[in-house]
């Protein structure tokens, strides 16, 4: 990489643990430096003092360490090539075949001008009934799981990711434990689709702050295939929390004034920047972006989920129902935003009603079971309530119920009839009289 | 000679400079980058040195670069052919823009350069006229627009020369007006404004009194807002804002209508341009897109430009108020405003206020609030802005800065809840803790007693009380138990249902039950009030919820239909059927 005519500096004249600084002059605001060997990136220029972020850490650098200037921001080669591939944060590969070959172009680029897009309405079909019926996706969008560390989020990205129709999957790894990149990995090449999946990896072996790049790199690869080729793409980003943890390191670090939860005041630009990417282009490509954040101790307030919700169009919570022993998609705090655009239109009429109907008589079974708890008589209404909800959870809400549309719609009809009578359903007239089944 | 100067220090997108002369504070430099210039506004001066923020990525800038600096703060170009358009925070045309991604530095003009108008001159030659005045006429989109003299001209002007009636573009010479030394102006249908800098051309000011429909029940009924109001809407997210306030934008009794999208998601803009155009406005029977105007400063669109995107909306909606038109502005989100704000803030290395805010925000706030209203103008006639903000709580928590310096000034307080949301029972306004202020102006009262009826306020305060009984009842089931408590208990509290599933419940998403009109909600609300009034005999709790289940499911079925036709009449005798079938009693107050 190194050219000929490229001055050297070899005066370091201050090292923080993420930062060196130095004298240069003709430096460019974002350029990337290496410094013995280890990429660097200009974020603070002050007359001919130059501060650059150091990916790796500034573990063992002398100051009298070689730094050349590279003359370009962080870039990524795209092309065809990159199906089937594996990349580190740099791009660089890590599954020991040679370098694609492509054109170079900078991560992180320009938005999308608001008037250049479609607005999402093809329906994503997961074969999940919690997302499909409650929590519907349409591609262009944005949604992550909130989960606990402990939930099986890595298993439920695996299968949306393979049950979805898409023509290229990109998977963004940040500070992922070997097993689940390994779990990924397996599970793609089992699948057989791995010849459409490019995954960008950080484990957590790797410097945290390397992970700031994964996402970007896995947008620009994305942006290639959705702009260039109108394909659909899938990416899946896992897990964010901690790319704003890494955030927050190099915001400690750069001196800057925390804000809530000592995360850096730009966290809300900073996520959006990532997340506004997906996108639906009218010529028929789009990113639909599928990420995860972890909770601490289920607590949404915390900046990083709190932030998230506020840019995501929705958000999916995973939950053990007990009652049943299986893992759900919460009806209550799950909400795609944009199933509006498809619900009752892509699928049928009685699509809208039937979920929200189902969803309040759940949210009346949550009151008997309370009421239960507190040692008081229950109503036969609760007591309908509380089996409609047992079966609910376990025939469509458990995660490993695998129907199309209209038969999770089918199924709900058959469990409202078997409980209910019409008026405790509270539908529209005309949708009673043509979907009500007969016990 | 404008003042020039060198780039010093780059931190994100603040950048220092260097500078040869005189520069005044938020005045717009061009900072040079290759064949491109990227705009500036000067934040901060110390000696030489100006800090400027960037409204644009500053990847690739370097020490050294050339700034060139414009002797002007930043301004909006005012004039026909805003309407139906959709701009960024600095009122670049984003349809004039070329290409998928937007480009660093594309500035496109905000009017059509050759479209020609239909003028018809109103002021005659002799007038008298001042800043603001109106000159002369076109019209766009079916809406009468005036032309006025320049809101930056001071004191009176005679009227010289007027151009006759024809078809001129904007640049065309309409009227030359004498200023009192004589000189003469040649204006155009063009004029600049500063956009932080409010718009004062009008006689008074006096308190807004008069009801602005929305159609959204949950408003207009229980806390209504009235034409040049101001109210906000905080909520967490999931809670129904954008779904709240689209309907607001879609349904209002406005003559235009601006939407500011202040750092949110790119497609809510796509979802107003995409159905706009096909939605029809219920008070004009004209298409929607047609009075709209779209600030879009999407979340991933440069930060520095959020903050600006909010002052371009309201000089916009200033120039329209001036011309006596109704304006509705709505700016979602202000959170992610003074976020912005936060993060200029914050690389100024200034001490932090509250959660890392910057101390002048609620006098940021309250400044921006107050530029809206209802205004008496030089000629009689009156305008409005009625201004209504989202704000998004850090983590739901009511008590944040932006909340709380937003509840001192907004006069209206629609506040979302994350219960009601979790319920499905949108839209999630906590009708309890909401309050419009409004309702305590005599001057409303007496608006209200005279278009809808003298005793409609005494009704709505029935509402809220019985909505508020109906809480603390079902708290006291929750504790004793459906057992521990009287029957008539069970009534109120069902009462209490029955108002929230009817009156306050409204399915934004189905074409007839998403917009009441001001005469159906009182047919609704009277209907709902006498349900409530009467007192029903029950020989145990589990018949009061069969019997309230039942008038709900009929009640919402007749808000399903059209107002008064065969299937609403149905319904109707069917609720009277099952009113009259159950036992009452007579009891004396």
């Amino acid at each position: 990489m190194t050219k000929a005519f490229q001055k050297i500096y070899t005066k370091i004249t201050r090292i923080t643990k993420a930062t060196c600084t130095l004298k240069a002059s003709g430096i460019s605001n974002d350029e990337l430096a290496s410094i013995n060997g280890r990429l660097a990136q200009v974020v603070k220029i002050d007359g001919d003092e130059v501060v650059l972020q150091v990916f790796a850490g500034t573990e063992g650098i002398p100051t009298n360490a070689e730094v050349t200037f590279m003359g370009k921001s962080p870039s990524l080669k795209v092309g065809e090539q990159l199906a089937g591939r594996f990349f580190n944060a740099y791009g660089d590969p890590i599954d020991g075949r040679p370098e694609p070959e492509g054109i170079e172009v900078e991560i992180g680029g320009p938005s999308v001008n608001p008037v250049r897009r479609k607005q999402p309405s093809e329906l994503l079909a997961t074969g999940i009934a919690g997302i499909d019926l409650n929590n519907t996706l349409v591609t262009g969008q944005k949604i992550p799981f909130f989960t606990d560390p402990d939930q099986p989020f890595n298993e439920v990205m695996a299968l949306v990711a393979l049950h979805a129709e898409s023509d290229k999957i990109i998977l963004g790894g940040m500070g992922m434990t070997n097993d689940d990149y390994l779990f990924y990995k397996n599970t793609f090449s089992n699948a057989g689709v791995l010849d459409r999946i490019v995954s960008f990896i950080n484990t957590t072996e790797d410097p945290s702050v390397e992970r700031l790049l994964i996402p970007d790199m896995a947008l620009t690869a994305a942006e290639y295939f959705a702009v260039e080729k109108h394909e659909k793409v899938l990416v899946l980003l896992s897990d964010m929390t901690n790319y704003a943890d890494a955030l927050a390191i190099v915001s400690n670090r750069m001196d800057q004034i925390p804000s809530k939860d000592s995360m850096p005041g730009s966290l809300y630009s900073d996520l959006a920047k990532i997340y506004e990417k997906a996108v639906q282009f009218p010529d028929g490509g789009s990113i639909t972006i599928i990420a995860v954040t972890t909770l601490s101790g289920g607590d949404i307030t915390h900046s990083i989920p709190d932030n998230t919700g506020y840019i995501t169009e929705g958000q999916l919570y995973l939950r053990r129902d007990t009652d049943v022993g299986k893992v759900i998609i919460d009806p209550f705090r799950s909400l795609s935003r944009l199933k509006q655009l498809v619900i009752g239109k892509k699928t049928r009429e009685d699509h809208p009603q039937v979920m929200n109907a189902a969803v309040r008589l759940y949210a009346d079974a949550a009151n008997a079971k309370t009421k239960m708890e507190n040692g008081f008589d229950l109503t036969d209404y609760d007591n309908r309530t509380l089996d409609f909800a047992r079966d609910y959870s376990n025939d469509l809400l458990a995660i490993d119920v695998n129907l199309n549309t209209n038969e999770m719609l089918d199924e709900t009809w058959k469990l409202f009839a078997k409980y209910f009578s019409p008026e405790e359903v509270n539908i529209k007239q005309e949708l009673v009289d043509k979907y009500w089944k007969n016990k | 000679m404008a003042t020039k100067g060198i780039v010093t220090g780059i931190v994100s997108n603040l950048v220092t400079v260097e500078v040869d002369g005189p520069v005044s504070q938020n005045e717009i430099c061009y900072i040079t980058l290759g064949d491109t210039k990227l705009m500036s506004e000067v934040i901060k001066i110390v000696g030489k040195n100006a800090y400027v923020q960037v409204f644009e990525s500053t990847r690739g800038l370097k020490a050294g670069d050339k700034v060139e600096f414009s002797e002007h703060m930043l301004e909006v170009t005012l004039g026909p052919g805003m309407l139906s358009h959709n701009y960024d925070g600095l009122q670049n045309d984003l349809d004039k823009m070329t290409g998928v991604f937007l480009k660093r530095g594309e500035y496109t003009y905000p009017l059509d350069k050759e479209k020609l108008w239909n003028y018809t001159p109103i002021a005659p030659v002799g007038t008298t006229v001042k800043p603001g005045d109106w000159i002369g006429e076109v019209i766009e989109n079916h809406q009468k627009l005036k032309m006025m003299v320049p809101f930056n001209f001071q004191g009176d002007y005679k009227v010289k020369e007027v151009t006759k009636a024809g078809s001129y573009n904007i640049f065309q010479k309409i009227a030359v007006l004498t200023d009192s030394t004589g000189i003469d102006h040649e204006i155009n249908m063009i004029q600049k404004w500063p956009v932080k800098k409010a718009v004062t051309t009008y006689k008074e000011k006096p308190r807004p009194f008069k009801l602005l429909e929305t159609g959204v029940r949950p408003i207009d009924t229980a806390n209504p807002i009235v034409e040049g109001g101001t109210g906000f809407i905080p909520g967490p997210f999931g809670t129904g804002k954008t779904v709240l306030q689209h309907a607001i934008a879609k349904q209002a009794e406005a003559d235009i209508v601006i939407m500011a999208a202040c750092g949110e998601r790119a497609n809510e803009v796509v979802e107003i341009f995409t159905e706009y155009p096909h939605l029809i406005d219920p008070h004009t029977g004209r298409n929607l897109s047609e009075r709209t105007i779209i600030i879009a400063n999407t979340s991933n669109m440069p930060v520095a430009a959020r903050e600006a995107s909010v002052y371009t909306a309201m000089a916009i909606a200033e120039y329209y108020r001036a011309m006596g038109l109704k304006v509705l502005l709505m700016a979602d989100s202000t959170s992610r405003w003074a976020q912005a704000l936060r993060e200029m803030s914050n690389r100024l290395e200034e001490l932090p206020g509250p959660d890392a805010f910057p101390m002048d925000l609620s006098a940021i706030i309250a400044n921006f609030y107050s530029r809206a209203g209802y205004v008496i103008l030089n000629n009689e006639n009156t305008g409005s802005i009625t201004f209504i903000g989202t704000v998004s709580p850090a983590g739901g928590n009511l008590k944040e800065p932006v909340t709380e310096n937003t509840k001192k000034v907004a006069r209206c307080f629609y506040a979302l809840e994350q219960e009601r949301a979790d319920k499905k029972r949108y839209p999630a306004i906590n009708v309890i803790d909401s309050y419009s202020k409004y309702l305590e102006y005599p001057e409303f009262k007496k608006y209200i007693a005279e278009h809808i009826e003298e005793d409609w306020i005494e009704k709505v305060n029935d509402l809220k009380l019985r909505m508020q009984r109906g809480k603390e009842i079902s708290e006291q089931i929750n504790i004793l138990g459906d057992d521990g408590v009287p029957i008539d208990y069970h009534e109120t509290f069902w009462k209490s249902e029955l108002i929230d599933f009817v009156i306050l419940q409204q399915d934004a998403f189905d074409a007839i039950d998403a917009v009441t009109p001001m005469e159906r909600q009182k047919y609704m609300l009277d209907l709902i009030i006498g349900i409530c009034r009467k007192h029903f005999v029950f020989n145990n709790f589990d018949e009061v919820s069969i019997f309230f289940r039942k008038l709900i499911n009929i009640c919402k079925n007749m808000n399903y239909s059209h107002f008064l036709d065969e299937h609403f009449n149905e319904y109707l005798s069917q609720l009277e059927k099952t009113l009259a079938e159950q036992p009452q009693k007579e009891i004396k107050n």
